[in-house]
């Protein structure tokens, strides 16, 4: 079997965008720890629960970048191509 | 070579509608042009019947529908901004407000088909300039110039370039979010519609709900709120 060297670069590029999405699984784990904290303070004190709540999202979203600066890096490199 | 045709049927990319040439350079019309006017275009149609409304409102007379609505969302958006900022919200108001809805409208306009303006980054990185250009106006303005070579060198001087890189990543960051929250979206629902497209009917619907309206909600929600707390913070207390 013949590969040329486009080829070969279009598979590394997108074995490197499957590596480049495992950044998921942080955002993932830090996400989970700040709702189960956030249910837990609900649960302690039921009358902060708007504010508990938008704390929490605002905590997420700002926690999620990292994951999605892995997408990104995946979505350059399957799509934009920098290496073609 | 299969998934290669399939690849084909997706489309999510930015594409040029026609050019031209001005002072040497190929300027592109884009989709995101396209999509920006249409969003500009709702938003003047609401702006004016929202002015009309509240021009011609009887401070008397039960208010209607509509005018209910357009109170509820500035109500809605003074809270937001006047719990986050205190004191020093009032000159930011409009700022804020415009930028919401702005982020807003974009995000939700991948419901009528279009493109959003937010998953280009040449639309997300302006907005992230602007409030980096706010912060260092309200530092300078409210800390002095003083204050503010005090706190860029804020242990100590060798700490400088290190939070010069800490200034410099807030609208790359900020605006990157953005952008990347929004596309991820898009690409989803492109991956949907072009790679299932004989079966998908009826229940994307319930991905445009988390992508497009819970996802853009959020992002639009945690983009103001981070300008709001990076301005309040270079305002300081006085």
């Amino acid at each position: 079997m013949n590969i040329s060297g486009q080829e070969f670069i279009f598979g590394c590029s997108a074995i490197g965008a499957g590596l480049a999405v495992i950044a998921g699984i942080g955002p993932g784990v830090g996400q989970g720890i700040a709702a189960g904290h956030a249910a837990s303070a609900v649960g302690r004190n039921p009358g902060a629960k708007s504010d508990v709540t938008s704390t929490m999202l605002l905590g997420q979203a700002v926690a999620e970048t990292t994951g999605l600066y892995g997408l990104l890096i995946a979505m350059l490199l399957l799509f934009v191509k920098p290496f073609t | 070579m299969n998934s290669v045709i399939l690849a084909a049927d997706v489309n999510f990319m930015i594409k040029g509608i026609f050019s031209y040439q001005i002072f040497g350079q190929t300027v592109w019309i884009t989709t995101t042009h396209v999509s920006l006017a249409i969003v500009f275009l709702l938003f003047i149609v609401f702006a004016c019947c929202a002015h009309h409304v509240i021009v011609n409102a009887d401070p008397y007379a039960k208010p209607g529908t509509f005018q209910n609505i357009v109170e509820l969302m500035v109500e809605m958006l003074d809270n937001m901004i006047t719990g986050c900022m205190g004191k020093s919200a009032r000159p930011f108001l409009g700022y804020i407000s415009t930028l919401f809805s702005f982020i807003l409208i974009s995000n939700f306009s991948g419901l009528l088909g279009l493109r959003p303006p937010t998953a280009d980054y040449g639309v997300t990185f302006p907005l992230g300039l602007i409030t980096f250009g706010l912060i260092f106006f309200n530092k300078i303005k409210h800390q002095g110039v003083g204050g503010f070579i005090k706190g860029l060198c804020d242990p100590w001087p060798i700490w400088a370039p290190i939070n010069v890189i800490g200034d410099i990543a807030v609208p790359v960051s900020i605006s990157l979010r953005l952008f990347a929250n929004i596309l991820s979206g898009t690409v989803m629902m492109a991956l949907v519609y072009g790679l299932l497209n004989k079966i998908a009917w009826g229940w994307p619907g319930f991905l445009h709900l988390y992508f497009d309206l819970f996802s853009g909600a959020i992002q639009t929600y945690v983009f103001c709120m981070l300008t709001m707390t990076y301005v309040a913070d270079a305002i300081g207390d006085g």
